[in-house]
This record gives C-alpha cells, sequence and structure tokens, in this order.
C-alpha cells in the first residue's frame, strides 16, 4: 500500500528519503518520467519479471486509496474564549480523528496552561513529551496531554521550540510534571527552566547524548560511560 | 556500585524538617536489590531514627529504550516489545498498542475480537492482581497469600497458553483484532476458573480483611488525599482508593466496555488498606466482566481489514486504557511510513511512584516497604 502523501517531506524520516522516489514511480511508471533521478532502469526493472503484477499493484491502489484522515478545524467554546483573549498566540485549533488539540506559540504556552487549569478545569495533566523533527527549523514538538475530571475530556496542547532553547516549567501548576519533565530532558535535552531537579532520570548521570533524537542512531551508545562503569568494552 | 559518595552529593531532600533531639540524620540506601522493591528500584531515605524525613527514587535500572526501540520497528514488528513493559500484565499493554494502531488506522476491531480482547484483559487484571497481593502481603509479613495467589493465577495462565501458547509475555492480540480463534472450551474453561476464583478470593480475604497484624500495617498508611493524587497525575486503583470514581473503562469506554455491567469500587481515606479493599474488589467486578463477556461472546470475524502493510496516515493520536495499575497511554506520530515516527508510552508505574515521597514522609521505615507495595509498580514499566 502506498499512500500519496503530500505533507510527508516535513515529517520524512532520513531513512526514508531514497524510499520516496521509488514508492512515487511504482504509482504512477509510465506518467512521470522526470520524478527519479534514473527513471528509465527504476521502471525496467521491475517491469521485466512481473509485467502483468505491477500493472494490477498499479491499477490496484489508486481507487482503494481514499486520501486520509485530515485535522478539521475544531469550533468549540473553549477555542474561542482561547482565541478571544490570546489572538494569534493560538496557532491552531483542530481535531484529527476525533482527538482535539491545541498548537500554541511557546511565549504563552505556560499561561494557556494555567488558565487551562484554572479556568477550563483540565486538571489532570496526563502526558509531557516530545517529538523531534531535525528537518525543521523549529525541531521540537512539546505536547501535554491534559484531561478533564469535570467534562471527561482529553486535550493535547503543543508548541514548538527550536533545539538549545527552553520553556518554563509546569511543575507549579501540576506536581506531577516533575519526572516527567526530567523525562524529556534526559531523552530529548530539552530544559524547563525553574524545574526543582532537572537532572537524568532514566539514564545514567553523564551519560552523553539524548537517544530519541533523530540524529542518535538506534546502536549508539556512551561507549565512555560504559567503559568507565561497567569496566566492559562495548555493551553491544 | 561504587558510587555511593557521589550519588549523596546530589541529594535534594528537603533539610529544613525538624529532626528529633537533635538526633544526626541517617541516609539510608534501599535497594537496587532489596526484596520488597519489586524489581531493581533505588530508594534513598533520609531518616530520624526510624522516621522517613524524604525519600529519592532513583529509577533507569531496567531502562531497555522501548521508545527508541518502536521507532525503528514497524507497528506490527513492535506489538511484541510492549509486552516486556509491565511483565505481569502483558495483555493490557499489548490491549493499548493495538488499540493505538487501529485508532491512527481508523479501523475498529470486529465484536468478537472486542469480547474475546474483553475476557483476556480481565483475566490479565485479575492476574495481576495476584501478583500484587502475593508479594504486598509478603512484603507485609504474611507468606501464606504468597502462595495462595500464585497457586490460583496458575489457572489464568492455563488459559493463556492454550489461547496463544505464551504464559507470561504473550502478544495475544494483533493491530485490527485477534490472530487465534479461541480454542475449543474456551467459554467452559473462562466460566470455570469464575466459579473456582471467587471462593479463593473469600479464602484471600479471610487471611488478610479482619487480620489484626494486616490491618494495623495498613490502616492509615500511606494516605493520599484525591486533590494530591489528581495534581500528582496517579491512576488507577490508587487513584479510586483515595474516593474519586474514575475509571476509563466507564468514563471513556474503549472496546465494548459499554456493554458490561460493572461497578466502580472506590475507598474513603485513600490509605494502603482502602486500596486493598479495591483492588479486592476489582478482582470479583472483573469475574463478572468475563461472565457477560463469555456469555454473550458474538459469532464473526476476528481480524478487521487492515492492510497487510500497516502504513497509517500522517497524523498522531493519543489513546489510552485502563490497565491494572492505572491509565496506560500511547502517543503514536505516524509520518506515513511503515515505522512509527514516534511511540510514547505512558506507564501508570512511572507516574504512580512519583507520588511515593508524598505518602512515606513522616512514617516509619518499615512503612515504606509497605507503601511501594500498595502502589503496585512493575520496575519494567516504570524504566521501560
Amino acid at each position: 500500500m502506498t499512500t500519496a502523501k503530500p505533507e510527508a517531506p516535513a515529517a520524512a524520516k532520513p531513512a526514508e528519503v531514497p524510499k520516496a522516489p521509488a514508492s512515487a514511480v511504482a504509482e504512477k511508471p509510465a506518467a512521470s518520467p522526470a520524478t527519479g533521478d534514473k527513471p528509465t532502469p527504476a521502471v525496467a526493472q521491475p517491469a521485466p519479471p512481473t509485467a502483468p503484477t505491477t500493472v494490477q499493484a498499479a491499477a490496484k491502489p489508486a481507487p482503494a486509496k481514499p486520501e486520509g484522515p485530515k485535522p478539521e478545524p475544531w469550533d468549540s467554546e473553549l477555542s474561542a474564549r482561547l482565541r478571544r483573549q490570546y489572538g494569534t498566540g493560538i496557532k491552531e485549533a483542530s481535531t484529527y480523528l476525533g482527538q482535539k488539540y491545541l498548537v500554541v506559540d511557546k511565549s504563552i504556552v505556560y499561561e494557556v496552561l494555567l488558565r487551562m487549569r484554572d479556568d477550563e478545569l483540565f486538571d489532570y495533566c496526563v502526558d509531557i513529551t516530545a517529538v523531534h523533527y531535525p528537518k525543521r527549523e523549529e525541531q521540537f514538538d512539546i505536547v501535554y496531554v491534559l484531561y478533564s475530571f469535570h467534562h471527561n475530556e482529553r486535550v493535547r496542547v503543543k508548541t514548538q521550540i527550536k533545539d538549545g532553547e527552553s520553556l518554563r516549567t509546569v511543575v507549579d501548576i501540576w506536581e506531577t510534571a516533575n519526572w516527567l519533565e526530567r523525562e524529556v530532558y534526559d531523552m530529548f535535552g530539552i530544559s524547563f527552566d525553574g524545574h526543582p531537579g532537572l537532572k537524568r532520570i532514566l539514564l545514567p548521570d553523564g551519560w552523553k547524548g539524548y537517544p530519541l533524537r533523530k540524529d542518535y542512531p538506534i546502536l549508539q551508545q556512551d561507549q565512555e560511560w560504559v567503559q568507565i562503569n561497567l569496566g566492559i568494552e562495548s555493551g553491544q | 556500585m561504587s558510587d555511593t559518595t557521589d550519588r549523596t552529593a546530589y541529594l535534594d531532600l528537603d533539610t529544613k524538617d525538624e529532626t528529633f533531639l537533635d538526633a544526626t540524620e541517617l541516609v539510608l540506601n534501599m535497594g537496587p536489590q532489596h526484596p520488597s522493591t519489586h524489581g531493581v528500584l533505588r530508594v534513598i531515605l533520609k531518616l530520624d531514627g526510624e522516621k522517613v524525613l524524604g525519600t529519592e527514587c532513583v529509577i533507569g535500572y531496567l531502562h531497555r529504550g522501548v521508545e527508541k526501540i518502536g521507532e525503528n520497528r514497524t507497528y506490527a514488528m513492535f506489538n511484541p516489545y510492549v509486552d516486556r513493559m509491565d511483565y505481569v500484565a502483558a495483555v493490557s499493554n499489548g490491549l493499548g498498542y493495538c488499540e493505538t494502531v487501529e485508532k491512527l488506522l481508523n479501523v475498529e476491531a470486529p465484536p468478537r475480537a472486542q469480547y474475546i480482547r474483553v475476557i483476556l484483559t480481565e483475566l490479565c487484571r485479575i492476574a495481576s492482581h495476584q501478583v500484587w497481593l502475593g508479594t504486598h502481603a509478603l512484603d507485609i509479613g504474611a507468606i501464606t497469600p504468597l502462595f495462595y495467589c500464585f497457586r490460583d493465577r496458575e489457572e489464568i495462565l492455563r488459559i493463556f497458553e492454550k489461547y496463544c501458547g505464551a504464559r507470561l509475555t504473550t502478544h495475544a492480540f494483533r493491530i485490527g483484532g485477534c490472530l487465534y480463534e479461541t480454542y475449543d472450551g474456551f467459554e467452559q474453561d473462562c466460566l470455570k476458573f469464575c466459579d473456582f476464583f471467587l471462593p479463593k478470593l473469600d479464602e484471600y480475604e479471610a487471611l488478610l480483611t479482619t487480620n489484626r497484624i494486616w490491618v494495623e500495617r495498613t490502616k492509615g498508611v500511606g494516605i493520599l488525599d484525591p486533590e494530591d493524587c489528581v495534581a500528582l497525575g496517579v491512576t488507577g486503583p490508587v487513584l479510586r482508593a483515595s474516593g474519586v470514581k474514575w475509571d476509563l473503562r466507564k468514563a471513556q469506554p474503549y472496546e465494548s466496555y459499554e456493554n458490561f455491567d460493572f461497578e466502580i469500587p472506590t475507598g474513603l481515606n485513600g490509605d494502603t488498606y482502602d486500596r486493598y479493599l479495591v483492588r479486592i474488589e476489582e478482582m470479583r467486578q472483573a469475574v463478572r466482566i468475563i461472565h457477560q463477556a463469555v456469555e454473550g461472546l458474538p459469532s464473526g470475524p476476528i481480524m478487521a481489514k487492515v492492510p497487510k502493510v500497516i502504513k497509517p496516515a500522517v497524523g498522531e493520536v493519543y489513546h489510552s486504557i485502563e490497565a491494572p495499575k492505572g491509565e496506560l497511554g500511547y502517543f503514536i506520530v505516524s509520518d506515513g511510513s511503515t515505522q512509527p515516527y514516534r511511540v510514547r508510552v505512558r506507564p501508570p508505574s512511572f507516574v504512580n511512584l512519583q507520588a511515593l515521597d508524598k505518602m512515606v514522609r513522616g512514617m516509619l521505615v518499615a512503612d515504606v516497604v509497605a507503601v511501594i507495595g500498595t502502589l503496585d509498580i512493575v520496575l519494567g514499566e516504570v524504566d521501560r
């Protein structure tokens, strides 16, 4: 199944990049001679061994592939209230597959979260995490998953920051943020200003690098730490 | 490990607490190799005599980088890995993951698969609570419940083994439904277990509920009030024992939980004893659910229409289920490829463990053991 992905380049993995032209060729082999670097061999390779199946494969997915679900604008009293107060600071209020989320400018994220708890009664901070997009200028998405016991509703608040930038901690809003922010710091190297004890939580102190960044390959590890602390050449 | 000296250097324990008789405070290291930490948890205790002034948890000894592994495997390949997080409730972990990917794909498991999932997940809840009860009671000094619980848990594991071939890390479900049809006699086995188990549960209670030592060791120990629970993000039986009637199976029903009639047990005082009662009652309710699910088990397909190569559209989804330990959430970001761009696991044990400090401050050292037990943490899930 090959999905048409118009927005993919922003979110594409580095490893996926070489694959992309190949799948584009497979979708419409004859129509786009100018897509790949070397279109003729790419078409010629799959064609000779199984000529009928490629025709089928090219014919089948095309109709059976409706567009994936798209984010839809989220119109509600809550988003309207926030928009009225913060204006363009609320960059986006959408739902995706029925799940609501807000994209908020990093300068007001603390205020918005405080407001979400105090006025909108989102009293339970479910999770804080991050996603790394190395190709974007604002490399990190910080995601706050909030839940309201009163409304039985879940909303994600997202903000985007550059590498090296920090956010204000929300430990004073929700105590649970303490360990969750430490984990984000541990795995992504994002610091939170005003955090009562921002240090590594899952990895040992003195570990080098932040494993959940995309430029940290899965086999990489801190050899120096392993050699000093475990007394072995390599943990692999 | 010979790093005790530098470890104490960054202890950020609260120094303002008044000490008793000006005695010198003692820093005691508990774990990581300690039988009542249920794995490899290290707790640094600051003591004044027997009174706990503060604690600090050192975790990560079991960190395997599950989230990183997820980014480097396809959706289907990552499925067995989640069983290894909370390894006493592997079925629940798998259910949460499969459901989240299904949500991302915008498909739903067929009714029969949903019922099978409910039956196995509730069996798994009982098994998980049995491990909790056995070890928790053992920590406090009652050795018999451990043998009773493990003896009876064997019946559940036998059903798992007959169903999918594995006892502990089951990998029972697949994205889109179930891979295996129920075996011949599955329904009878489940019903037989229900009838067999209820008297056993009374037996556990006969050993503990009115046992004077048990009551003295658990009543008023490790109290959490509802406000603290919400602020700390504590979920599951710990939250319910503090009087908050909240269970994801009722609040945001997933699978087919809206079809079943069951109660959410709650406590009043939020102490260790109430948490014990809540979990015992949860086992009873799980039996009720299994009964209803077996009796109403619909026929039909067990697998939804899911492409062979799973490639969700670009987007992100957060979905959570009520695992035996609390809210188990998965946040998955898809970039349209065959591998998840990011998998985040929101583990209940990790978040609940954070409440330990608040619960044991001002209590005695012996209560720390009781409180770690009552939190029902699994370090495989805390560290992932």
